[in-house]
């Protein structure tokens, strides 16, 4: 069966791996080569060893989007997972209108970081205009502003993954620890958090990852302001790129930054989940 | 019992108003949008009165300045195309890596899995250019890069549920004759199913959100605007910012999402929380 299936690579294959070399191999391969370039288009770029690297470490701009998104990603973690956990928690209990409750705290996750932005940015600035500021003015603003919507966009999406986990949570284990004469903050802490661990590992690093990915939002919400105090990391190497002629290579030397603390953060998900499997 | 009951009325009381909340910023928006430009800052959270509502001008004017029908059109056709496209070609290529054992297959997939962990920002700048040189600068070639793009996730869950497909049925429908296409649409395709769904719900929520790619390679001057490509546009871009039509905007890309959530809500729960799980 094997061999007859080979004949059908052409078929079977070489449709989406042209597709994937033209989307993601050779831009990958040019966009590392780049990055030890100086260029303005791909097709006249000259090869200038380690500069473009050595420039990042200068750019305030960098560090502080750096800084930003570190403290934006801790706050929007715990916020985001301690909120969607209570939530599933509640909507658990079998409560009268679980399900609309549910439908509700969803739908924001299926609308686009554009959409989202814009709507909270005019909501924010409609509410601060009270107080004869706005949302641009200050980068305090910015940060929450970014937090409420991050939490907004995130929990219904975290909620339904909680959800999913206690449900699995078999009832006898829960019985039994009642008959046992337990509290029901003894049964969460000791019977329900455990039981849904994997969850919440896979919560945590969901979060993780969006937020230090965080790009249609932070555009739309501040755009960076005031002076580019509230740019996270995605919405600085765009800048770079294309706000700034000459920096096409400092840009792509950032992206390659990026693209290694992106793939620490998803190796480091991948290996715990792996060993907690292991262990189950 | 008196406990548990007096415990669940009080959060459901909570309950309640998180709901008001959440729908907050939609009513904001839905309010104002129905208000003259001009009014929209006096009191921003009370309804339209008979002094304030506009009618529908906010929602003309917002049409016709972002050309919205032709931004949905080109959306509904990026999506449509581009989930399709995925769901028929990396099924296909799943099959064949997982059923074809050597090392020019396991290489192929350790390549599309490694492509899951790449940002966008990491392959934007060379991606759009070389979609320039090569004409792919327009919706047909948006699908041919969504295809690749997306190919990583896709591919990974399908292959995750072939891993799982016992050998013996595909045999038995080779052994009657029939040959590996056949094969494939005939018995492997429909077990698919399942994961099919999951692969197309997060496929379109993600491509019919996506704001970078559409712009980075189609661009603002073109008339093959996508919707969040058209928003930007409206509100980046425009010298006066008339606050009315971008209400209006707003509220018309968010109504085709919700319709769509409440038919397939389902599905769109379930795809999600798979998704989660495997990828």
């Amino acid at each position: 069966m094997q061999k007859t299936l080979k004949r059908y690579f052409p078929i079977f294959v070489l449709p989406t791996l042209c597709a994937f070399a033209f989307a993601f191999i050779i831009p990958f391969v040019m966009g590392v080569y780049l990055s030890f370039c100086k260029f303005k288009t791909i097709t006249n770029a000259k090869f200038i060893g380690f500069d473009n690297y050595i420039k990042i470490f200068a750019d305030k701009d960098f560090i502080n989007a750096f800084l930003f998104t570190l403290k934006f990603s801790a706050v929007s973690i715990i916020t985001v997972n301690l909120f969607a956990f209570v939530l599933a928690l509640a909507l658990t209990r079998k409560i009268k209108g679980t399900n609309l409750f549910r439908t509700v705290f969803f739908i924001p996750n299926l609308i686009g970081g554009i959409i989202l932005g814009y709507i909270w940015q005019q909501m924010i600035n409609a509410v601060l205009l009270k107080y004869e500021t706005t949302l641009v003015a200050n980068a305090t603003y910015g940060f929450w502003g970014l937090v409420i919507l991050m939490n907004w966009q995130m929990i219904g999406y975290m909620m339904i993954i909680y959800i999913a986990g206690l449900q699995n949570v078999p009832t006898d284990l829960i019985e039994a620890a009642e008959i046992d004469g337990a509290t029901s903050l003894q049964t969460l802490f000791k019977v329900k958090i455990p039981m849904v661990m994997p969850s919440i590992t896979i919560c945590l690093f969901m979060t993780i990852s969006n937020s230090f990915k965080l790009f249609d939002q932070n555009l739309a919400l501040t755009a960076g302001a005031p002076s580019k105090k509230t740019a996270m990391l995605a919405l600085d190497i765009y800048s770079t790129f294309y706000g700034r002629t000459g920096f096409e290579g400092v840009g792509q030397a950032k992206a390659v930054l990026f693209f290694i603390i992106v793939a620490a953060i998803a190796l480091t998900q991948l290996l715990i989940t792996r060993s907690k499997e292991v262990e189950q | 019992m008196k406990a548990k009951k007096i415990s669940d009325a009080i959060i459901f009381v909570i309950l309640c108003v998180l709901v008001v909340l959440f729908i907050t910023p939609v009513y904001f928006v839905v309010m104002n949008s129905f208000k003259g430009k001009l009014y929209i800052s006096d009191n921003p959270f009370a309804l339209p009165t008979a002094e304030t509502f506009s009618r529908l001008t906010n929602y003309i004017n917002g049409i016709q300045k972002t050309n919205f029908f032709g931004a949905f059109g080109w959306s509904l056709f990026i999506t449509v195309f581009s989930v399709a496209a995925i769901l028929l070609f990396t099924s296909m290529t799943a099959y064949y890596i997982i059923r074809v054992k050597g090392r020019v297959t396991s290489i192929l997939y350790y390549m599309f899995v490694f492509s899951m962990i790449v940002p966008f920002q990491m392959v934007m700048f060379s991606m759009s250019k070389l979609a320039n040189l090569t004409h792919l600068n327009n919706p047909v070639g948006i699908v041919f890069l969504y295809l690749g793009f997306g190919a990583g996730q896709s591919l990974f869950m399908f292959s995750g549920f072939i891993k799982s497909i016992p050998l013996e049925i595909e045999e038995a429908a080779m052994i009657d004759g029939c040959n590996p296409l056949q094969t494939f649409f005939g018995v492997v395709m429909p077990i698919l199913k399942p994961t099919a769904i999951t692969v197309s719900i997060l496929n379109a929520m993600w491509i019919w959100n996506d704001y970078l790619l559409p712009y980075l390679v189609i661009g603002l001057s073109t008339p093959y605007k996508t919707i969040p490509v058209a928003v930007q546009y409206l509100v980046g871009s425009y010298g006066a910012k008339d606050m009315g039509a971008m209400m209006a905007i707003l509220v018309m890309s968010i109504v085709p999402i919700i319709i769509f959530y409440l038919a397939c809500q389902k599905y769109i729960i379930e795809g999600v929380v798979a998704g989660a799980v495997k990828g």
